[in-house]
């Protein structure tokens, strides 16, 4: 097995793309990591999309992106891993690479979302779940959330406002952020006066629909000057009901994805010093981080109240807004989260900075943790 | 909207029964082809009508075919054998749940295909009646 | 109307949905004065008939001790069916397990298309052809806006299940049904409510016809009013059962707990089903029960039952009592939309 690292990454804005189709967004994405690597030539596509089926109707996402970045021809797949497609394809992009059997691997995300109503997008995303007997009931993904944040609360005595301060802490890594679909600060206040969305979780707390792409170029690490090295990339699945889990407030994913990352790469949560965790709600959020081995299970709502993901507390999380400002457009989110940590690894955060990145870890999850995938990544 | 799949969950919805691993005795609900031993052979197991309320969430934005119903209550449930379902809890206020809430079995419509189309109906949970 | 194997009831479950529209409210909306009864039950917004039948059904057999693949047929009596095709009864015998060896259809005859289901039931059972048959009478009546049956067209049905007389909690010791072509209420195919005559559906109507089925049963058997504890009548509103019980020589005492209409309303099929079950619930063996239900169009099926020992034991879980006294009052707007007539 060889070792893998980033040669370039490119991302669009995150917002509502009216003008825009889907091959669009992931053109100028991935034409924007190539450019970033100075390298044209690649030798297989990955593309992470949840909702091209249900939201264009568009099957053959591999071959229709290939085709789009002007292509035809280029071994190309989608990959889908619900809301966790964008880390999942990651991995598979690494695989290829560390495996020898590519070498020029370009894994790009691209969600749409925007083109449907909201409730057909409720629907679409409720597709991540069990569709005979979670989906049947009626609930969505934000109401599996809630389930679980309203017993996590019961259990650990964390109060809707500690929860609610995750929001709070993405918007102010937004400030200033050219891609961000929110790029402005949210009050606790605001998040906790806002609309109750599927209660006890509020709007505020929530990612919003998003369109965007983003794209990550990967080769063999001795051929990449400046590379950042993938030192860990591992994938977990859980039983996909949280009626059927021992210890719903428990994202077994993320722990077992998690445990086996910081063996491979031989780091602990104390080495991590950037991280990005998929924060669609809040409690998903202080959940990840907690499984994540980050915070004690029960403690991690506190402590983001308190300010412990902050740019200056002990792990600076979500540095450019996360899901809820940076933006969520489900299957590209986990490219965006890659491509953040290799701006801070090397350096080239701005204003949004992390001082002395060294190694940094995403976190890419589906549902409620159904499916996630966790990346490590180091600056040489 | 498909007839099929439909009908083939009815007996279980509308009688509650999953099965049990006769190799292990690890009960499923809904059945699953193979059990967590590695076993492919089962036994119907009838799932316990009344339990208590764990946690819910009231949904206020529904998907698509469950809109006319907002808002309604989802519950994670724990029925008296221990069994944990998803199921929406009916004849009861929001404000109204609490933990611990004891609740049975109903059966109820669940969306419908239209005016037109198949009316699906399912288990939901109301509080008991005595 | 005797059958050849004696029959009686072995099992009984009835359900009432919890939202109340007081007739306060219905005058409030219409700036009128009417109460025909106090309060009528409205279903849920994911209730129907079918709902409301499997309901019943349940708790009927499970007080029964019956094993449901024994039950050999299973009618349900509406006037709100879900489907105009489609039978209602196939769910139900599904939810309960009669399936697949078991005969069903759905009955319609007004008001008394529960009790015509029973009838077919008990000529099941007594013939020998099943041993165990359920009849069942629900209802989720059309209630036109502005019209007088408007305070009245409730939701709520009951199921009994039909098996030897040995076993039974009551038994049917004979039957009568009375019917001619009277059109006092009807309803097209197309139409949401029905027409109904006003002031015809009484005398040449309700009156003739439950009068003329609870005299013949009466001279049939050669019984008189006061050799029954209690009686039961169709209760379309709260005064027209109370006269018509005075009218064939029967008192306020024996109807009384079988009258549930005042607070429940017209549940249509679901009518004397629901006042019979009532009517169980307090009834004490060697009990003799009148019931006499009436079905626009026009007919009336009238019974004598007779209490038996194993009601004492086999009434458990709610009673009918349980579901009145579970009550949400709501609103005209939000009955309306229950009611599936807010056009969205």
């Amino acid at each position: 097995m060889r070792r893998v690292a980033v040669a370039g990454i490119g991302f669009t804005k995150v917002g509502e793309h009216w003008d825009r189709n889907f091959k669009e967004l992931f053109a100028e994405a991935t034409l924007a990591a190539l450019k970033d690597a100075n390298h044209m030539e690649i030798d297989q596509l990955y593309v992470a999309n949840m909702m091209g089926a249900h939201l264009q109707g568009q099957l053959s996402m591999g071959a229709i992106t290939a085709e789009a970045i002007g292509k035809p021809g280029l071994p190309a797949v989608r990959i889908e891993a619900g809301q966790a497609s964008g880390g999942v394809a990651f991995h598979e992009a690494f695989k290829a690479v560390a495996s020898g059997i590519n070498d020029w691997v370009l894994v790009g995300g691209v969600e749409k979302m925007s083109d449907l109503l909201p409730e057909a997008v409720t629907s679409a995303l409720a597709g991540a779940e069990e569709q005979d007997y979670t989906a049947y009931t009626g609930v969505t993904k934000t109401g599996l959330s809630a389930i679980l944040h309203r017993l996590y609360s019961h259990e650990f005595g964390a109060t809707p406002e500690e929860i609610g301060w995750f929001a709070a802490r993405s918007h102010d890594n937004a400030v200033g952020v050219a891609h961000a679909q929110y790029p402005f600060k949210l009050s606790i206040e605001r998040v906790m006066t806002s609309p109750m969305e599927a209660d006890p979780i509020r709007m505020m707390e929530c990612a919003a629909v998003a369109d965007g792409a983003a794209a990550v170029l990967l080769g063999p690490a001795d051929k990449i000057e400046a590379g950042i090295e993938i030192t860990a990339s591992t994938v977990a699945t859980d039983h996909l009901s949280i009626a059927a889990r021992k210890h719903p407030l428990t994202l077994e994913a993320v722990k077992k994805a998690a445990t086996k990352a910081y063996e491979i790469a031989k780091v602990e949560p104390r080495d991590i010093d950037v991280l990005e965790v998929t924060d669609d709600t809040t409690i998903d959020g202080v959940l990840s981080l907690e499984d994540l081995d980050f915070f004690e299970k029960g403690m991690g709502a506190k402590l983001v109240a308190q300010g412990a993901t902050t740019r200056t507390g002990e792990i600076p999380t979500n540095n450019f807004g996360g899901l809820k400002a940076r933006g969520n457009p489900v299957g590209a989110t986990g490219l965006y989260q890659i491509a953040e940590t290799v701006l801070q690894l090397r350096g080239k955060a701005g204003s949004n900075q992390i001082p002395e990145a060294k190694i940094g870890m995403a976190q890419s999850m589906a549902g409620v943790g159904s499916t996630c995938a966790v990346t490590i990544l180091r600056r040489v | 909207m498909s007839v099929p799949r439909y009908w083939r969950e009815e007996k279980s919805r509308y009688r509650l029964v999953g099965e049990e691993c006769t190799k292990c005795g690890a009960k499923y609900y809904p059945k699953t082809p193979v059990c967590g031993c590695g076993s492919t052979e089962f036994k119907p197991y009838k799932l316990a009508e009344k339990g208590k309320v764990l946690s819910w969430t009231v949904i206020r934005n529904a998907p698509l075919g469950y809109e006319r119903f907002v808002p309604y209550i989802v519950a994670l449930l724990e029925l008296d054998d221990g069994i944990r379902l998803l199921s929406q809890v009916v004849d009861v206020e929001p404000e109204a749940v609490k933990a611990g809430m004891k609740v049975e079995f109903t059966l109820r419509k669940v969306t419908e295909d239209g005016q037109a189309g198949l009316i699906q109906y399912g288990y939901k949970f109301r509080p008991i009646v005595d | 109307m005797k059958t050849l194997i004696r029959v009686g009831i072995v099992g009984y479950g009835a359900y009432v949905p919890m939202y109340r529209l007081k007739a306060a409210e219905v005058n409030r909306m219409w700036s009128a004065s009417g109460e025909p009864v106090e309060e009528k039950a409205v279903v849920a917004l994911d209730e129907d008939t079918i709902t409301i039948a499997v309901e019943c059904a349940r708790l009927a057999v499970k007080r029964s001790g019956v094993d449901p693949t024994r039950i050999g047929a299973v009618y349900v009596g509406t006037e709100s069916k879900p489907y105009a095709v489609k039978p209602s009864g196939t769910i139900v015998a599904e939810v309960i397990g009669a399936t697949p060896s078991v005969s069903t259809a759905d009955y319609e005859f007004a008001c008394k298309a529960g009790t015509e289901a029973m009838q077919t039931c008990i000529g099941l059972v007594g013939s020998g052809m099943q041993k165990y048959a359920m009849g069942i009478g629900a209802d989720t009546a059309q209630g036109k806006p502005a019209d007088a049956l408007e305070y009245t067209a409730a939701c709520g049905g009951a199921a009994y299940l039909f098996g030897p007389a040995e076993e039974s909690v009551a038994e049917l010791e004979a039957s009568y049904s009375f019917v001619t072509d009277t059109p006092d209420f009807w309803r097209r195919p197309k139409e949401m409510y029905p027409r109904h005559g006003n002031r015809f559906t009484g005398e040449p109507a309700y009156f003739k016809h439950i009068i003329g089925a609870g005299n013949a049963l009466l001279a049939e058997t050669g019984y008189k009013p006061t050799d029954f504890k209690w009686a039961v009548f169709h209760q379309p509103n709260a005064k027209f059962p109370i006269n018509v019980a005075k009218m064939l020589g029967f008192d306020m005492d024996q109807i009384n707990p079988g009258l549930v209409s005042p607070v429940v309303g017209n549940t249509y099929s679901g009518s004397s089903p629901l006042g019979l079950a009532a009517t169980l619930d307090v009834a004490e063996s060697g009990d003799k029960i009148f019931m006499v239900s009436y079905g626009s169009g026009s007919g009336s099926d009238a019974f004598v039952w007779k209490v038996r020992e194993p009601i004492k034991h086999r009434r458990s879980g709610p009673k009918v009592k349980s579901f009145i006294d579970r009550k949400r009052y709501i609103d005209y707007a939000t009955y309306l939309r229950h009611r599936g007539q807010i056009i969205a």
